[in-house]
């Protein structure tokens, strides 16, 4: 093929007329003539992506969501999810005539007599630990940009589900061998469900087909492990795919950009290959990382034996956050008729985690009910243009980081060489403490970022060059942003603060509602006031136009004095 | 941060050649030393040496030890009633050939925990300190070869032992020691050791005394042939190969959840950056193109 | 295709024209190109830099394959540097292989297909409100024709019948599971000591079991009394996992699951410390030999066993949670989470000078459960 050729693909017409074009063509036809893919592909293969690293978060989660469906169909070829006992004789030698059950005899044969089979199984659990953390990353990034607005709240509480069961999944499949270390974990979740007021227990013995730890469970486990959760995965991520290809994906203002267009590469081929590239290289990473580092060595653990433990018991990551608030609790447990309310279980464990999915899928609601905002949303706001918003989710992230961290005290204690029982006192009052200084500063940081934007718009950047008057005074010299910059600072929504209606309350008790609609508004005239009041706006016209004026006067000012100053060689004078 | 030490489990394993040839060499300087000892001075007075020993033992006592446990080993109590140093009456000869031949003892300071250090005394002069300790009063003796060491074993019997010794492993060691023997931590800033690459002799000997914080498990708790199996089990830790790849300090799930994120999610970020990143660009425009 | 100037001129005139915003917006800028676009020689280099990294990762799918069959695992590892060498040259040939067709992609993208920007307009997600009424209108047309507003009866019979139907739903799971009874509340060290009736050549006779000796867990052989030294520790378990029929338990009682079960409740720590050190709780003065102190290894908070003892302050930590308990004060709560002391197994000495259990448990061991009535508790006046 000449060069001129290939250079030409950039251009609009093909290259050269492929050779199986006819072929191509009849083969296109007679499928559009079954399934009508003409109109069908009409706008979609072209459709337009915008492009920006943050964006493809939520791809590195799909992307792992698959590699997991296809090292998980290699797994369970071999595995077997039963918990008959029998005595390993396999190949692991210190192991060699252990009772155990199947499901960890047939984990044993996948790590040592399967080739590859190790492999696949780390890669499983990598793909795994992954997917979780790229869901959370997504989800931050989506919060932040103020991508969860209208009309794309139902993808959010989508987003949240998928969470949700995410880590429901990862809890049943980190179970399944029956190792000594899930087992533990497996324990520890019948101590849970023991913990639930009036059918704990019921629950404890439904699940486990009888008595803890019975012979039920991994069974069970295994039917929600491989067929349940990614069932309904499977069918929220096409949602969430789906909905994302209607509302068209958001974009970050900027020259062109605007909340009516949407501006960046075809589906067909550039995005396309952007993300089929992207799938092999998470492929390739999690292939990297399974075949370089251990990951829950079992054959180290033996199997499940409700008398055994080890030191460093902990979960995967993503079950850390309870796990170390379940080690921070105080013993609260309450004796009462008889009864037993252990708190020290059920508020970190029982109470916690859906709160906080609670929280997270309401915060899009309670925030469009502040605002008041109605309007749909295109544009992406940057985090410092949302400081109240920005600075509840750092809140929310510092109470997550340290309850993880509690999670993993013992670790901390030995390679810092603290006092496990100071970190838990220390934890327990950092995770209260903690999200609130988090709060004031990440607020106060983003309103400091917003004066800064506000001061490189109206009086220019700072270019660093100090110039010298002839009185001795030092001044540094500002320089006018682009107009793609300015624009780009300016392209956002001007805020107002919400003032509770005053008349409606002049007007006596007839106001709809009447008391309770009134201290509703109030507070949500209060909150308002948190969200917006101390945000830097952006200037009007004539008020850049005026600051703009002044700089453009100090700069010849200034230009002016080292012109006839004595500092004419200075470092300053070549402008 | 120290977190992270991955190549740990490489490392000792990268070094178990070189070391095995510094151990062969020491073995042989030592039984050369030992056989001119036997030989060469005085074989005669062999009930006097034992005297000698316990003599040149509390020479050794007095100036290193007594200042903590007592000019006899009775101990020295502070104000506040908790132990300076605990008296050695009744610990034996094995807790001091633990203590001082790990570098336990003398401390630096004071304190529940003891960590391993240096050795400070030589063979000889930790030999003397037993005997004078093990003259003090009852006491388990310094184990011979026999009792710890695995490779006195068959291989059908070490396949034997080293099942059994896991299983006995994990019912008696993990909970403090870790599914690895790489160590875990104890109340109020304690800390179980590693006990992964230690001497056998070390380890039958903390069995047998418990040192410091750590509960003691006689002959009548753990019979000796389980502690050997025991000790076979480490042994077959250290000598397997990591079949997974690395073993990231063998902490369990918090180094694992660590990788996951710095080098999985990190990575993966990374790249993303780059395939977003605008590619470069030239102040040529494209023949026949206007733009 | 939608070229850059389109754009320009599409959105040149300025966002949502409101008059007041400071800046216009400039429209998209103009389109610049990329070395490749205008240097053929820059060009065929990307060209020839993405074939190579196609062909890269053939290669290392080829030594995937030759790695597979090169490296045995089973009993025999191959061995490199320390790892197991075919885990981790599988995965880094298959990792390999995969990275490279990914960048190889990438990096086809960014070089060499077209990279011209294009624009899409945006609709609103709101249908139009034409489509909406004729929708509504659809709707009310059809929900009258079933004519379920002007016949309740219809209407209520349907969702009392599909209500109802949620009850086999449940009912069909009632088997997943027995019913807890009083199962958490006993455990295998009752069988100790009980009265029993066997028929034994014909006839029938009362044996009386004998009292739970305690065994070495893992080991399996019972504990004398003078076995132990102060100091020492025991993980054990009562002896009938390992001696059924000495109990009169049948030996499958205690194998596969059911040892499991027995297990969870039954574990035991068995301590050795100075008599002096015990303070022992009102009612469990003889509850312990010559400063041998027997309780559950199963945590009080969430049920991990737990048996990391510091032998000079005799406090038990769980690896779990952190709740430590202290063993010579009747298994209190001296820090952590756990709601309760450990159950404490009041125990003797057999006329053989075996230590065996005076009794089960006088209370449930293991997490607490909402039934779990505190004030039964049958070891005396609380603690």
């Amino acid at each position: 093929m000449k060069t001129a050729d290939v250079a030409s693909t950039n251009g609009t017409e093909p290259a050269t007329q492929p050779r199986g074009a006819k072929t191509a063509g009849a083969v296109a036809n007679w499928a559009d003539e079954r399934l009508g893919l003409g109109t069908a592909m009409k706008k979609q293969l072209r459709k337009v992506f915008p492009d920006h690293w943050s964006f493809m978060l939520g791809e590195i989660a799909l992307w792992s969501f698959v590699i997991l469906l296809l090292t998980g169909v290699f797994l369970t070829l071999f595995f077997d999810p039963s918990m008959a006992e029998v005595q390993y004789d396999g190949s692991y030698d210190p192991l060699r005539g252990v009772y155990m059950s199947r499901a960890m005899a047939s984990t044993l044969e996948i790590s040592f007599d399967v080739r590859g089979g190790l492999l696949m199984r780390q890669m499983h659990h990598w793909a795994a630990m992954i997917f979780i953390a790229a869901m959370m990353i997504h989800l931050l990034r989506v919060y932040f940009t103020g991508a969860f607005r209208k009309p794309r709240e139902i993808n959010w509480i989508i987003g949240c589900l998928l969470l949700l069961l995410g880590t429901i999944e990862g809890f049943t499949g980190y179970s399944l061998p029956d190792d000594l270390l899930s087992g533990t974990g497996v324990r520890a979740a019948d101590g849970f469900m023991k913990a639930s007021p009036v059918v704990g227990t019921y629950m404890s013995f439904f699940l486990f087909g009888g008595e803890f730890p019975g012979d039920q469970i991994i069974p069970r486990l295994y039917a929600m492990h491989i067929l349940l959760i990614p069932g309904i995965l499977l069918a929220l991520i096409a949602a969430h795919m789906l909905l994302l290809v209607y509302h068209k994906h958001t974009q970050w203002p900027g020259p062109g950009r605007t909340e009516e267009n949407v501006v960046g590469y075809p589906l067909l081929p550039v995005y396309m290959a952007k993300a089929g590239g992207f799938f092999f290289i998470v492929f390739g990473m999690i292939a990297l990382l399974g075949g370089l580092f251990t990951l829950n060595p079992v054959w180290k653990f033996g199997p499940y034996d409700p008398s055994k433990v080890t030191a460093g018991s902990q979960p995967d990551w993503y079950m850390g956050w309870p796990d170390g608030l379940l080690r921070i609790i105080p013993a609260w447990e309450t004796h009462i008729f008889g009864v037993t309310l252990s708190w020290n279980i059920m508020l970190p464990i029982l109470v916690m985690p859906p709160l906080m999915i609670g929280v997270l899928a309401a915060l899009p609601f309670i925030e469009s009910w502040i605002t008041g905002d109605k309007r749909e949303h295109h544009l992406l706001q940057r985090p410092r243009n949302a400081p109240t918003r920005t600075a509840v989710m750092v809140a929310l992230m510092t109470f997550y980081g340290l309850s993880w961290a509690a999670g993993g005290n013992d670790i901390i204690a030995i390679k810092m060489h603290l006092s496990i029982n100071q970190i838990t006192y220390f934890m327990r009052g950092a995770v209260i403490i903690g999200p609130i200084i988090a709060f004031i500063i990440a607020r106060r940081w983003c309103i400091s970022l917003q004066r800064h934007d506000e001061n490189k718009l109206l009086h220019g950047y700072e270019t660093g060059v100090l110039v010298r008057s002839p009185q001795g005074g030092y001044a540094e010299k500002h320089l006018p942003i682009s107009e793609a910059e300015a624009y780009r600072l300016t392209a956002r929504d001007r805020e107002e603060v919400y003032v509770p209606d005053s008349t409606a309350d002049a007007s006596g008790v007839a106001a709809p509602g009447g008391k309770r609609a009134e201290i509703t508004n109030k507070v949500r005239g209060k909150l308002s006031e948190l969200m917006y009041a101390d945000n830097v706006q952006k200037p009007t016209a004539e008020e850049l136009h005026e600051a703009q004026h002044h700089s453009e006067h100090e700069l010849h000012e200034l230009e002016h004095q080292i012109a006839s100053g004595p500092n004419k060689h200075g470092p300053s004078s070549d402008h | 941060m120290r977190l992270l030490n991955r190549s740990a489990g490489r490392l000792s394993r990268h070094r178990r050649g070189p070391i095995a040839g510094l151990v062969v060499l020491l073995m042989g300087l030592l039984m050369t030393g030992g056989l001119y000892a036997a030989f060469a001075p005085a074989q005669a007075d062999s009930t006097q040496s034992q005297e000698e020993l316990v003599r040149e033992g509390r020479e050794l006592f007095i100036v290193g030890c007594a200042f903590c446990h007592g000019q006899n080993g009775e101990g020295v109590l502070t104000q506040g009633g908790d132990q300076y140093g605990p008296a050695l009456t009744d610990v034996g000869a094995a807790a001091v050939d633990f203590q001082v031949g790990t570098g336990r003892m003398p401390m630096a300071a004071p304190g529940a925990q003891a960590p391993r250090k240096e050795v400070v005394y030589t063979d000889d002069e930790i030999a003397a300190l037993s005997a004078y300790v093990a003259s003090l009063g009852t006491g388990p003796s310094v184990p011979d070869a026999e009792l710890y060491d695995p490779d006195t074993l068959s291989e059908a019997e070490y396949d034997e032992y080293v099942t059994r010794g896991g299983q006995i492993f994990l019912a008696n060691c993990t909970a403090c020691h870790n599914f690895e023997g790489s160590g875990g931590a104890m109340p109020r800033g304690g800390v179980a050791p590693k006990i992964r690459g230690v001497d056998p002799k070390y380890i039958y000997e903390a069995m047998l005394t418990g040192p410091q914080s750590m509960d003691t498990f006689s002959d009548g708790n753990i019979p000796p042939e389980d502690k050997k199996a025991v000790i076979a089990y480490l042994d077959t830790l250290d000598e397997q190969p990591s079949y997974g790849g690395l073993t990231l300090g063998s902490l369990g799930p918090v180094s694992e959840g660590l990788i996951a994120w710095l080098i999985g999610i990190g990575g993966l970020v990374g790249f993303a950056i780059w395939i977003a990143a605008h590619t470069t660009r030239t102040s040529r425009t494209k023949d026949g193109a206007d733009a | 295709m939608t070229d850059a100037h389109d754009n320009h001129d599409d959105t040149g005139h300025g966002g949502d024209g409101a008059p007041e915003e400071p800046i216009a917006n400039p429209g998209l800028p103009a389109h610049t190109w990329r070395p490749t676009d205008v240097d053929p020689k820059s060009e065929k280099r990307a060209e020839i830099q993405v074939a190579a990294l196609f062909g890269l990762s053939a290669v290392c799918t080829i030594l995937f394959v030759v790695s597979y069959f090169t490296y045995d695992i089973g009993d025999n590892w191959s061995v490199i540097g320390g790892v197991g060498a075919s885990t981790v040259a599988l995965g880094a040939t298959l990792g390999l292989a995969l990275l490279f067709i990914g960048v190889a992609i990438i990096q086809w993208a960014r070089k060499i297909m077209g990279d011209h920007e294009i624009t899409e307009l945006r609709h609103p997600a709101a249908s139009p409100e034409e489509d909406r009424e004729t929708t509504l209108e659809a709707l009310k047309i059809g929900i009258e024709e079933t004519g379920i507003a002007r016949r309740p009866l219809i209407r209520n019979s349907a969702l009392g019948a599909l209500g109802l139907l949620g009850l086999p739903a449940v009912v069909l799971l009632r088997d997943l599971g027995e019913l807890p009874g009083d199962k958490l509340e006993h455990t295998i060290w009752g069988q100790g000591g009980r009265k029993l009736t066997i028929v034994e050549d014909g006839k029938e006779k009362t044996v009386v079991v004998p009292k739970m000796r305690i065994s070495r867990d893992a080991i399996g052989t019972p504990i004398l009394a003078s076995d132990l030294e102060i100091g020492d520790l025991v993980n054990a378990q009562p002896e009938v996992l390992f001696n059924p029929e000495r109990y009169y338990v049948e030996p499958n009682e205690v194998h596969g699951h059911h040892l499991q079960v027995h297990k969870s409740k039954a574990s035991l720590i068995l301590l050795r410390m100075d008599p002096a050190d015990i303070t022992p709780g009102k009612g469990r003065e003889d509850w312990d030999v010559q400063g041998i102190v027997a309780y559950s290894k199963i945590c009080t908070h969430v049920g991990c066993p737990i048996s990391l003892n510091e032998r000079t302050t005799h406090h038990l930590l769980c690896p779990c949670h952190q709740s430590t308990f202290d063993l010579a004060d009747s298994g209190r709560v001296v820090f952590g989470p756990a709601g309760r002391p450990l159950p404490q197994l009041p125990i003797e000495v057999d006329e053989q000078g075996y230590l065996v259990a005076q009794s089960d448990f006088t209370e449930p061991v293991g997490p607490s459960y909402w039934e779990r009535d505190y004030d039964r508790d049958r070891f005396g006046e609380g603690d």
